[in-house]
């Protein structure tokens, strides 16, 4: 009898190379003749490069080349660049002459070693012009400020078109850089902490928020300043090329395999297939290289210059710079309550730090994600993105769904306290149940709606796990100078996309051979997956290989690791596959034993029927025998382009089978996790100590416990972070960073997590997709900042903070005056 | 020139084997000289190419600065001796816990695997302008870039401010302020030997060094006297992280009781001004007074007369009042 695999825990095949240190990332590659790269970083926030002079350098010995950006090809408009942001022709090249930012890579030299190359870069005269620079985006609102680029300083629509003579609306125009500056009069109750309500570069509404906050019992208003944080990934952005045969070949991390290579194709200025891309283990991603970064491009332009290989090592403070990192969102929310808790309407406000270049989507899918979380049937939503001469946002984990969290978390709960109902109560009146919409309509009035949640099921779940009403008793209370909090925060995001391939492989030596074209980022998606098509088929795993990290090894079509889609969009592409591969077993075992396929049973390695039985061995050896749509020389219709030549390319190996996820879903995938958690605050220093956190997943069909519990706990870390201790500092006089190394920016450290945690999954499946089951990666991290900032707020307070994160310092004084004190408008302190 | 961080620099490297060969090459490369300790910190400086020597010693192997002798009922401790040698003592942890508890809480394991007692006590500051490499005051311009409107500063001084607002960052410093320890000082014109708290050197003093270490001249050996030996201690270290994280205020003190009155104390705050203050109002002021909460509440209040915050850093003054507070009235919990 085959295993049961789907919820069971094993081991990937790539964990004992990790742990033992034998897995090699890219810059644990070394070629014959490779050469080092160093960066040359911009110390100004804004200028134009004026003059370089790279004479003394070139004519050091050992110095081979060096690039600038005349070296890289034109910005290519319409690139995905992962969660919904999209390159503009004002797109970040990698380097520039123009840096937007205080350590922005101006050009990057090739030599014989890193120290020449250091050495060289020491030897490179280079004349700046400075320019007007901002790194506050409030800041750069305020009339006559300084804009961050010399087209403007916020991504706006211009004014559409007048309508055409048959009286037809233009469409929209795109979203482009432009100058807007709100009025003295706006800024008039800055200084008292409320974020002015200026003009929106956007906005949607849905229902009638003046009549929902009529019917409000209470209504509260709040201002919140955001972080902005960097991704921090282990694995820094290094990268190692070379070019062979016309090809290059690149050595790098990704979050995924398949879909870096587009980008990188257009990042060098060549075709996709002269791009083979080598990234067998990446050291995390969490939404910084989705579909891999710009900077993979400079090693490669450097080999082909020099030609020679290149290996781009770089450094802690490089990876600050060029590395992304989460955009704070500066908001003013109103939201009204009903006396039972239930909310009324909201209407919220949120100031993106955009950094310099394209437009990022947090603002918006805050939005989203507190329409989505709970639910107003009245709600205004409106936001500007404002650029800042600052390092470049990307998405990271839950981008906008946890900022739109943390700023509706903390209002909800001092609701809470104030109507005097309990606080899991007022999350479950509010939450999503079944088909729940969210969002705006779009011009057909329709709204988004999710496949399912179960968001209700996962709070009566927690409170139990957690033993919130014990807690809750105890909250607020103080021994000693120690004063205890408990609280309950619920996220939600993005889980799951559709569309992607299967492909597979049994081959005559009866293993079957699994091709994965997803990164293989730390999550275990890239193993698990495959275990669903291994079930369907009745194969034992220890009869099944994974091949990936590898385009030259013939992947299938694959989703993007971004989004948390990868375990929803290809357990269905394994789902397909694996069905389709049972139907091709049942034909080759009928034509070689005669009969009709569907009499043949595929079970235990085996396929049986009428004629005999056949091992999968034998029917690896037969498909190659029958050749045609059987052993991968006629690639199966309906599949993406992609998955037909890497079909052609194995053609011959055995049976090889693609199948496309065509599975029907109605509505959007999201995935929610609640969080509870209980922290004991020390009121002579400000200092807290998180004691417990208990987290529940809904997200559908469990596939792999083990890699659940990380996934959970590690999503709901990164979050804690954005609560407790991660920043960034600008000094805003001189634009430039103060917190750009590793230790200043203050990640969580492991004496830093919970003492106690616990989880739970309710492992109820998605009705909308054939396993049932959805993403992870991304809905725990709202709950871990949220959960923290309540139960802090039930200990301290709800007016000690109104910002992120909230340090020992922000609590000590709140107390000793006995409301927030902390400077309430200015970002990045 | 551009500038380029990160990147180790190429040096002449001298791995001396004894105390003498060292101090003969300090004397060789003088001005153009830099001494490695553990690491810890000459690294940021040598790899982000702010500070430039051609030569670094390297203490790593002169055997004689590892170790911890006891002595007269008190400690020698070889300033190369790493921190978890410190943490681990037998005899600091059983009459001088408050140096294994301050030891403890520096850095993270490793670093305290490799960072030694020598140079945790002579680090520079970690000003973060400063650190970028700007010509700063302590840098040997003529601004603080720490104190300008738009400065950030949460981890700056709130005293012996003077041009500079840099702090001393060391945990083990407040501990051996409290302990009474003398550093040993030796050059080619031979020993001397300085009591921890005139080690270290405010701005007003001194405003481009933090020691009082000179050119030609090691740190050998810190010695503990018998005095406070099984004192009452206290140490706390506030720090946004538990670990890896310099400390936001730290404090130490070291007391005698008779019955449950103070009849000696010695107390120590960390992270404040740029030199580990000794609080000797606070002493004069506490010794002979019952230890309760309102001899400790006193003198928390004694401990800031006279602090001034910056823009952001105004919460370490109720942090040291209450710092001090506990470390007079020790473990017990508050009561109000």
């Amino acid at each position: 009898m085959a295993d049961k695999l789907i919820g069971q825990n094993y081991t990937t095949p790539d964990i004992v190379a990790k742990v033992t240190g034998k897995a090699k990332y890219a810059e644990d590659f070394r070629v014959d003749g490779m050469l080092f790269a160093k960066l040359l970083l911009s110390p100004l926030p804004h200028a134009r490069v004026k003059n370089i002079d790279t004479s003394a350098a070139l004519a050091m010995p050992g110095v081979k080349a060096i690039v600038t950006v005349d070296d890289l090809p034109s910005p290519v408009a319409g690139a995905s660049l992962g969660e919904g942001i999209t390159a503009s022709t004002l797109s970040e090249r990698g380097l520039t002459m123009e840096p937007m930012y205080h350590g922005e890579p101006i050009l990057a030299v090739a030599a014989v070693d890193e120290l020449t190359a250091a050495e060289a870069i020491e030897k490179i005269e280079i004349e700046y012009e400075p320019l007007p620079f901002a790194v506050d985006p409030v800041e750069s609102l305020r009339p006559g400020s300084a804009n961050a680029r010399t087209q403007g300083n916020v991504w706006m629509r211009p004014p559409a078109a007048p309508a055409s003579a048959d009286g037809k609306p233009a469409p929209p125009p795109r979203p482009d850089v432009l100058e807007l500056k709100w009025t003295a009069d706006d800024f008039a109750n800055a200084p008292a902490g409320h974020l002015p309500l200026g003009k929106p570069a956007d906005e949607w509404v849905v229902g009638d928020i003046d009549a929902g906050f009529k019917e409000a019992a209470l209504v509260l208003e709040r201002t919140w300043v955001g972080n902005n944080t960097s991704h921090q990934v282990l694995e820094p952005r290094s990268a190692m090329a070379y070019w062979q045969n016309g090809k290059l070949f690149l050595h790098a991390g990704t979050q995924s395999t398949v879909q870096t290579v587009p980008n990188v194709a257009r990042w060098v200025g060549i075709k996709p297939e002269e791009v083979v891309l080598i990234s067998e283990y990446t050291g995390g991603g969490f939404g910084s290289r989705i579909p891999g970064y710009i900077a993979m491009a400079i090693p490669a332009l450097l080999s082909k210059k020099a030609q020679a290989p290149v290996m781009m090592r770089i450094t802690r403070e490089e990876e600050h710079y060029i590395g992304r990192a989460r955009p704070a969102l500066h908001s003013r929310c109103k939201v009204g309550f009903a006396k039972d808790g239930r909310v009324t309407a909201v209407d919220l406000f949120v100031v993106t730090e955009n950094g310099p270049f394209d437009q990022v989507g947090d603002g918006r899918s805050a939005g989203d994600t507190i329409s989505l979380s709970y639910q107003p049937k009245n709600m205004r939503w409106r936001g500007v993105n404002v650029l800042t001469n600052t390092p470049p946002r990307g998405a990271q984990r839950a981008p906008g769904g946890m900022q739109g969290q943390a700023i509706m978390e903390p209002i909800l709960a001092e609701a809470a306290r104030k109507l005097g109902v309990d606080e899991v109560e007022i999350h479950k009146i509010n939450a999503p149940v079944g088909k729940a919409t969210f969002g705006a309509a779009n011009q057909r009035g329709q709204r988004q709606y999710t496949t399912s949640a179960f968001v209700r099921e996962a709070l009566d779940r927690g409170r139990e796990l957690f033993n919130w009403d014990e807690k809750k008793a105890r909250s607020g209370k103080r021994v000693g100078s120690k004063v205890r909090g408990s609280g309950v925060a619920v996220s939600a995001y993005s889980a799951g996309s559709v569309g992607f391939d299967g492909l597979l492989i049994v081959r005559p030596d009866g293993k079957v051979q699994f091709q994965s074209g997803i990164g293989n980022l730390g999550t275990h998606a890239i193993i698990d997956v495959h275990r669903v098509a291994a079930q369907i088929m009745g194969v034992p795993w220890d009869q099944c290989e994974v091949v990936w990290g590898n385009t030259s090894k013939h992947l299938p079509w694959t989703c993007a690791s971004g989004g948390s889609q990868t375990t929803h969009a290809m357990t269905r592409a394994a789902h397909a596959v694996g069905t389709r591969a049972v139907q091709m077993i049942q034909e080759v075992a009928a034509k070689a034993k005669g009969g009709s396929p569907a009499a043949y049973k595929v079970a235990d390695g085996k396929v049986s029927g009428q004629g005999g039985t056949m091992t999968l061995a034998q029917i690896g050896q037969k498909a190659i025998e029958l050749g045609g749509i059987y052993d991968g020389h006629e690639a199966p219709d309906g599949v993406n382009a992609w998955t037909k030549t890497s079909v052609s390319a194995l053609a011959g190996q055995g049976l090889v089978v693609a199948a496309k996820d065509d599975y029907k879903r109605d509505g959007q995938t999201r995935s929610f996790v609640v969080g509870f958690a209980e922290v004991e605050v020390d009121v002579e220093t400000g200092k807290y100590t998180i004691l417990e956190y208990a987290a529940v997943a809904d997200v559908g069909t469990v596939i792999n416990p083990r890699s659940l519990k990380g996934q959970t706990f590690g999503g709901s870390m990164l979050g804690i972070g954005h609560a407790t201790s991660q920043k960034w500092v600008y000094d805003q006089h001189y634009g430039v960073p103060l917190a750009k190394r590793f230790h200043y920016s203050k990640p969580p450290s492991i004496l830093d997590a919970p003492q106690k945690y616990e989880w739970a999954a309710l492992d109820l499946p998605d009705p909308e997709t054939p396993v049932g089951a959805r993403g992870i990666g991304e809905p725990p991290v709202g709950a871990g900042c949220c959960a923290i900032l309540n139960a802090l707020a039930a200990a301290v307070g709800d007016d000690a903070f109104r910002r992120m994160p909230v340090q020992a310092d922000i609590i000590l004084t709140a107390l000793e005056a006995g409301h927030a004190v902390h400077e309430p408008l200015t970002a990045n302190i | 020139m551009a500038v380029i961080r990160d990147m180790m620099p190429v040096f002449e490297l001298f791995q001396p084997a004894s105390i003498d060969e060292a101090l003969n090459l300090l004397d060789a490369h003088q001005g153009d000289v830099w001494v490695l300790g553990g690491g810890m910190d000459s690294f940021d400086w040598l790899k982000d190419r702010t500070k430039r020597v051609s030569t670094v010693v390297d203490l790593s192997q002169v055997g004689e600065l590892r170790g911890i002798k006891e002595a007269n009922g008190g400690l020698e401790i070889g300033a190369m001796t790493t921190l978890t040698e410190v943490v681990h003592h037998p005899a600091v942890q059983a009459k001088f816990r408050i140096l294994a508890e301050a030891a403890e809480v520096v850095a993270s394991p490793q670093i305290r695997n490799q960072a030694t007692l020598g140079g945790n006590v002579s680090q520079d500051t970690r000003c973060w302008y400063y650190r970028s490499g700007w010509s700063c005051y302590r840098a040997g311009g003529n601004i603080c870039y720490a104190d300008t409107p738009t400065a950030i500063n949460r981890e700056h001084a709130i005293l012996q401010q003077d041009r500079c607002v840099a702090v001393s960052p060391s945990d083990t410093a407040p501990a051996l302020v409290a302990l009474d320890a003398e550093f040993v000082i030796r050059s080619k014109g031979g020993e001397r030997v300085v009591k921890a708290e005139d080690y270290f050197l405010g701005p007003q003093i001194d405003i481009t060094h933090m020691t009082v270490l000179r050119p030609g001249e090691l740190l050998t050996a810190i010695r503990i006297p018998a005095t406070w030996a099984n004192a009452q201690f206290y140490w706390e270290k506030v720090r946004d992280r538990n670990v890896w994280d310099f400390p936001l205020v730290n404090v130490a003190s070291a007391m005698k009781l008779s019955g449950t009155t103070i009849s000696d104390v010695r107390i120590a705050v960390g992270a404040v001004a740029a030199r580990p203050l000794r609080l000797t109002a606070v002493e004069a002021a506490t010794k002979g007074k019952p230890r309760t909460e309102e001899t400790a509440s006193a003198a928390g209040e004694l401990a800031i007369q006279g602090a001034t915050p910056l823009r952001y850093n105004a919460y370490k003054i109720p942090l040291m009042r209450n710092l001090v507070k506990r470390a007079i009235r020790g473990n017990a919990q508050a009561t109000t």
